[in-house]
């Protein structure tokens, strides 16, 4: 329950957080929300040299719509999106799955884009943010450049994030009026990994698919995305058979492993279950 | 509110904190956790620690109003901001509508969870003065207790919202 | 003569609202560690990572150069003064900080003493321990399979890992029963190893105080009495120099009934060093190593002739973890198991138990669990409800059939328990009036044929607490008779000392109510003290649902003592004699002259004022309760389920409760315990585990693998009561704190195999969590 010593920094903007950095090479964290960071330093699971808290840096916090793409930045905690309105209608996929984020009080600090960089294979946000075909804004002393979750997201807690990189925002592409999506996460209690979870997002063209993401959480080393599914759905029309033919595909795009939440054969059952009704709800809500 | 950059990294941090609107200006390890700062250097027992793993929500204080689990935050990142514990939540001489509303329906009993409870029906109503009781359990869904089933803390605050309708 | 409001005692059946409320709600509880003292330190342990290893060596020097380091204590200083081991109460040793070897992940191995529990901790990550690792032992089957490693081989003349055989009832009878069966019904479960974890963990600040030789202890203790007379005579300090506070208790649900080497480190740390030490316990710690629950492998077996159960025959075998410390009383080594014929009338039973050793922490007896009742009663309403499914006769009619009946009371049941009151057949059919149970059979039947499952589960349990009969019922030799210490000041106030200890149950106001019932002062005129050694009476403490029980009647025959002499002085003070007075609840007053009376408020400063020659002053008394016999709660609770067939989850639908604990003292605090432990019940048959994998690693050390749930999972509870008051307690009252947790698990388990026992389940093993139920489904064919 006692973290070990650090040095601890407040940089007031992203070149002083970034220079910071620089100094340190992979022996500093960033503080954002600190509900993943804290609880592994308190357990001295990590015992980083230094910490670099950005909670003092300004323009961080919004939610933004422009040019094309929906930004939250870095200091968005998972609260501000459950209380967001941009998050809902086209970008359901976002926010249905903001409030299945831990724990009601935990989601007043925690962020989306800590969870990001944090890529526990458990969490919510990569598969919600990666079916939704999110790109991670980074910054460094070289510049700023933009990571596709898909290749962000490389291995347990393992992103391709830099040492001297710092995440400022991830960016969600507008899916067009006639998109809609949903989250489903089966936990054993509110707070807890999800057993499963599969975030469903549509967008449609002339009453067809026109783009599918699928991606599922807690079975697979990472967030996976349903290719096989996803490519399945793209240019059908959406029906009974579609449907499940999708999530028959979603199935076996999983790799869960056995453990205490359940079987593997349980949880690739339940992958289908939850893409099937996944996809029925994000139907009915992007042709609304 | 820190105006510049530290240049160093520092091992010790000097906080000036308002608790309960009292303000305090204190020079600590950097590693000291909120709810220790609470507990240990202002003396302010009523905030209680049950887990190791940010589960219980037994430390539940308000940072600007807003629940948070003191045990998941550094006591450096309170360093300009607002907090209420339980020993802020009374008026001068008196009990607030939750206070009462834990007595009066019997909401407690070994009393460990009650404060954090309390501080996150106090910040609920605050926001939705008229919840239902679906909406009373989600925002307490982050806390445990271990003695009353939860079904008199929602009478409680159920108790406090309708007193807060009174007037 | 009309009674004006103000004139009615809130004594017995009053609800009143709890006087000990007013420090909780305003975070002034005084928890063991609000408390500092001058000079404190801070002692954190270090604990062994393996579950089973010899330690070849400690290197403590990098630890103890940390800068703000007083000591750090290991098992070799500590047998330096004989405290390496100590007594169980079970009579087995137990280790303090390991010695030769570390037996359980989590295991004490050394304790580093410094000036804040931070320093502690970076100094603790200092200790280099040699470890080589042994195989380890993690199930009660591998512990007594030939060539297991024997955990306990420090035990002189312990070649195996078995540590007891038990067995009650008459097992000629019983093999006669089911010789005769025409129907036997049989069940293989296993109740898996939970834990109490109240939100205060455990811990103490221990005082040795070199200028006055008094070692002052506050500690989360619920039996203060007990521990000080074995801290007496473990340590060797002389008793009347050791005071024990136990002071606001967060929970307690047994968990803080053992003596754990926390305290014995501490208390020896102070005593070496001239300084306070507090140990807090962190919920790792608390989860790993300190007082478990059930984990008890169990084969029942139902003798049925003619729709009626003749025998019943149970087989079982008891993991005890790597020290025997089970807290119980009796010879009994599994409890008060054998009131496993529970609620029925069962003429022959035999209960056998074996008990054997594992590499996991110690405990077995804990989390309102009566002393093994919870055990009994999950399987016997088990092996009812299968039977029920196997005759094809509705589960609630073939418990009536069974139930024992009221006329046969007091019951002797065919393991020896001599049930005390009951009538079990009205809680059955007030339970089932508030389902309206017909109609959601028909709702289930309706629903299948919709493809929808639900599932509709009863328990009708019998337990007993009350321990005890001072001849039968002793803990570590000490009988179990608790006390109660009551004054009546000359303003007639009153202060009661209890020998018991809240840990939330309500005692200040409860126990007030009991002295406002038999003496007619308000409750709030009484004053409660519990939890200082110095200042209370001796008793066993509280747990196992025995402080209204026995303190309780303590409470009850101590106020009928003084009442007994205040008559005399009301006679002296009404110049009449003894026999013309009459109690009117508060007064006596001189038949047939009503006018003439005087209250108990007079008779108090009388008492200190103006007492008839030769009478002793002042008005108290103390008494300690031997119970004639236990109590016996019952009641009937029900379960309403329905299971998502996509994912195996349920959801509950209803939870309906009916207790019968005798007289309700206080009816709000009696039903804030019900629901307390409805939700534990409930967790139990959802959701908490203490699992370990083959190496002995422990799965549920942290509340993010033992899930406990939140507001949000737990379900609504509607309750209800039945009143058949215990012929023997002076105010017809039985316990009632642990009945929830006894009677709930076997309703919840009940209900969602009830969902699928038409398509042939008949069991689903706790806990029953949504994997488990899917794949009854897929069995069945019902998955989605």
């Amino acid at each position: 329950m006692y973290p070990a010593r650090f040095e601890y920094h407040a940089p007031g903007s992203v070149e002083d957080a970034l220079e910071i950095l620089e100094r340190y090479g992979d022996e500093a964290k960033v503080l954002a929300g600190g509900q993943s960071l804290i609880p592994l330093m308190k357990l001295r699971f990590a015992s980083p040299q230094a910490l670099v808290d950005i909670n003092r840096i300004q323009g961080l916090d919004a939610i933004s719509e422009d040019d094309g793409f929906l930004s939250i930045g870095a200091l968005v905690r998972h609260a501000d999106c459950e209380r967001s309105e941009a998050l809902h209608g086209r970008f359901g996929v976002l926010g249905d799955a903001a409030p299945q984020i831990s724990d009601p009080i935990v989601r007043n600090r925690g962020t989306v884009v800590g969870s990001l960089t944090h890529a526990d294979p458990q969490g919510d946000w990569g598969s919600a943010l990666m079916a939704a075909g999110a790109r991670l804004e980074v910054v460094s002393s070289a510049g700023t450049r933009t990571i596709p979750l898909d290749e962000l997201f490389q291995g347990p807690f393992t992103t391709s994030l830099q040492p001297n990189e710092i995440a400022t925002a991830v960016q969600v592409p507008d899916p067009g009026a006639r998109a809609g999506g949903t989250y489903l996460k089966l936990e054993r209690k509110v707070g807890d990994f999800a057993t499963v979870g599969v975030a469903v997002h549509l967008s449609l063209d002339n009453g067809r698919v026109g783009s599918a993401g699928i991606a599922l959480t807690g079975v697979g080393p990472r967030n996976l995305r349903a290719t096989a599914a996803e490519q399945a759905l793209a240019g059908a029309e959406l029906n009974d058979d579609t449907i499940r033919a999708a999530a028959d595909a979603a199935a076996e795009d999983a790799q869960p492993r056995s453990d205490h939440r359940g079987s593997a054969d349980y949880k690739r059952s339940v992958v289908r279950v939850f893409t099937e009704r996944g996809l029925r709800k994000a139907a009915a809500a992007a042709a609304a | 509110m820190t105006e510049t950059a530290v240049e160093t990294g520092r091992f010790t941090y000097p906080v000036t904190v308002t608790v309960n609107g009292a303000a305090h200006s204190v020079e600590i390890e950097t590693r000291l956790l909120l709810v220790h700062f609470l507990r240990e250097t202002l003396g302010l027992t009523g905030t209680h620690i049950g887990c190791d793993t940010t589960s219980c929500g037994a430390c539940t204080v308000l940072l600007d109003g807003t629940p948070v689990k003191s045990c998941t935050m550094l006591a450096v990142q309170a360093d300009g901001h607002e907090l209420t514990t339980v020993e802020g939540l009374a008026p001068a001489g008196g009990l607030s509508p939750v206070q009462e509303g834990f007595h009066e329906e019997h909401g407690l009993q070994c009393g460990f969870c009650t404060p954090g409870m309390m501080l996150t029906a106090t910040a609920l109503l605050a926001e939705n003065p008229d919840p239902s009781e679906e909406e009373i359990r989600w925002a307490l869904s982050g806390q445990i207790c271990r003695c009353t089933g939860y079904q008199n803390i929602v009478k409680a605050v159920q108790y406090a919202a309708a007193k807060g309708k009174e007037g | 003569m009309a009674v004006s409001e103000e004139q009615v005692i809130r004594g017995v059946g009053h609800s009143v609202k709890r006087f000990e409320d007013g420090r909780f709600i305003r975070g002034r509880g005084n928890y063991f560690d609000d408390i500092t003292l001058p000079g404190m330190l801070h002692l954190e342990f270090l604990r062994s990572p393996l579950a089973h290893a010899r330690i070849n060596g400690i290197d403590t020097s990098r630890a103890e150069a940390v800068p703000g380091v007083v000591a750090v204590v290991t098992g070799e200083l500590l047998a330096q003064h004989n405290l390496a081991w100590m007594p169980t109460l079970s009579g087995d040793t137990q280790a303090v900080l390991a010695t030769d070897k570390v037996r359980f992940q989590g295991q004490e191995v050394a304790a580093v003493i410094a000036e804040s529990a931070y320093i502690a901790k970076d100094a603790c990550e200092l200790i280099d321990v040699d470890y080589e690792p042994l195989e380890a032992v993690t199930s009660p089957q591998q512990a007594l399979a030939e060539g297991a490693p024997v955990i306990r081989d420090e035990k002189e003349g312990q070649t195996s890992n078995h540590i007891y055989d038990w067995e009650a009832g008459d097992k000629t009878a019983t093999d006669h029963a089911f010789a005769e069966a025409d129907k036997v019904v049989s069940l293989d479960t296993f109740y898996p190893r939970c834990h109490p974890a109240p939100l205060e963990c455990c811990g103490c600040v221990a005082d040795v105080d070199p200028a006055t030789g008094k070692t002052t202890i506050y500690m989360t203790s619920q039996a203060p009495h007990a521990h000080r007379t074995l801290f007496a005579l473990v340590a060797g300090i002389p008793e009347h120099k050791i005071r024990i506070i136990s002071p606001d208790l967060g929970g307690g649900f047994g968990n803080k009934v053992p003596i754990y080497p926390g305290y014995v480190v501490a208390t020896a740390a102070s005593l070496l060093i001239g300084r306070p030490v507090k140990w807090v316990e962190d919920r790792t710690g608390n989860l790993i190593s300190t007082g478990f629950a059930r984990d008890y492998h169990m084969h029942g077996e139902l003798a049925l002739k003619e729709g009626r159960i003749t025998g019943l025959r149970v087989n079982m075998l008891s993991d005890n973890g790597a020290f025997f410390a089970d807290a119980q009383p009796t010879i009994c080594k599994a409890g008060l198991f054998h009131i496993v014929t529970g609620s029925y009338d069962i003429p022959a039973a035999h209960v056998e138990t074996e008990g054997a050793y594992t590499n996991k922490a110690p405990g077995g007896v804990a989390y309102r669990c009566s002393f093994r009742v919870t055990e009994a009663s999950y399987l016997i309403e088990r092996l009812v409800q299968n039977a029920a499914y196997e005759l094809g006769v509705d589960p609630a009619d073939f418990r009536k059939q069974n139930f024992i009946k009221p006329e046969q009371f007091p019951y002797k049941s065919a393991t020896g328990f001599e049930y005390d009151s009951g009538d079990y057949g009205a809680a059955m059919e007030k339970t089932l009036e508030m389902l309206g149970y017909d109609d959601l059979r028909r709702e289930q039947a309706e629903a299948r044929a919709e493809g929808r499952l639900i599932g509709i589960g009863l328990a009708s349990f019998t337990e007993v607490v009350g321990a005890g009969h001072g001849a039968e019922y002793k803990i570590a030799g000490l009988r179990m008779n608790d006390g109660a210490e009551l004054r009546i000041h000359p303003t007639g106030k009153a202060v009661l000392k209890l020998s018991v200890k809240s840990q939330g149950q309500g005692h200040e106001t409860t126990f007030a109510q009991i002295v406002a019932e038999e003496l007619g002062l308000q409750p709030e005129d009484v004053e409660v003290q519990e939890g200082d050694t110095d200042h209370t009476p001796y008793g066993l403490g509280t747990y196992a649902s025995r402080s209204t029980p026995v303190s309780g009647a303590a409470t009850a025959m101590v106020s009928r003592r003084i009442r007994a002499k205040a008559q005399k002085i009301a006679a002296h003070l009404l110049e009449a004699s003894e026999e013309d007075l009459e109690w009117q609840q508060g007064k006596f007053v001189v038949k047939g002259a009503p006018e003439k009376s005087t209250t108990i408020q007079d008779i108090a400063f009388a008492a200190y004022t103006n007492i008839p020659e030769g009478m002793e002053g002042g008005l108290e008394g103390v008494y300690y309760y031997d119970p004639p016999n236990m109590t016996f709660p019952f009641g009937t609770y029900a379960v309403v389920v329905e299971i998502d067939r996509g994912t195996g989850a349920w959801k509950v639908l209803r939870c309906v409760a009916v207790d019968d604990c005798g007289v309700r003292i206080n009816p709000m605090i009696v039903e804030g315990q019900i629901m307390g432990g409805l939700t534990e019940g409930f967790a139990i048959a959802a959701m908490e585990l203490i699992d370990f994998d083959e190496e002995g690693n422990c799965i549920g050390a942290n509340l993010m693998d033992y899930l406990i749930p939140t507001a949000w999972e737990t379900p609504k509870f509607e309750l209800g009561e039945t009143v058949t008051p215990s012929p023997h307690h002076p105010l017809g009252a039985k316990g009632v704190g642990e009945s929830a947790t006894v009677g709930a698990p076997a309703a919840f388990v009940n209900a969602v195999v009830d969902a699928l026992a038409y398509a042939g389940v008949r069991n689903l093993e706790m806990p029953v969590t949504s994997d488990k139920v899917w794949a009854a489904l897929q069995e069945a064919g019902l998955a989605e």
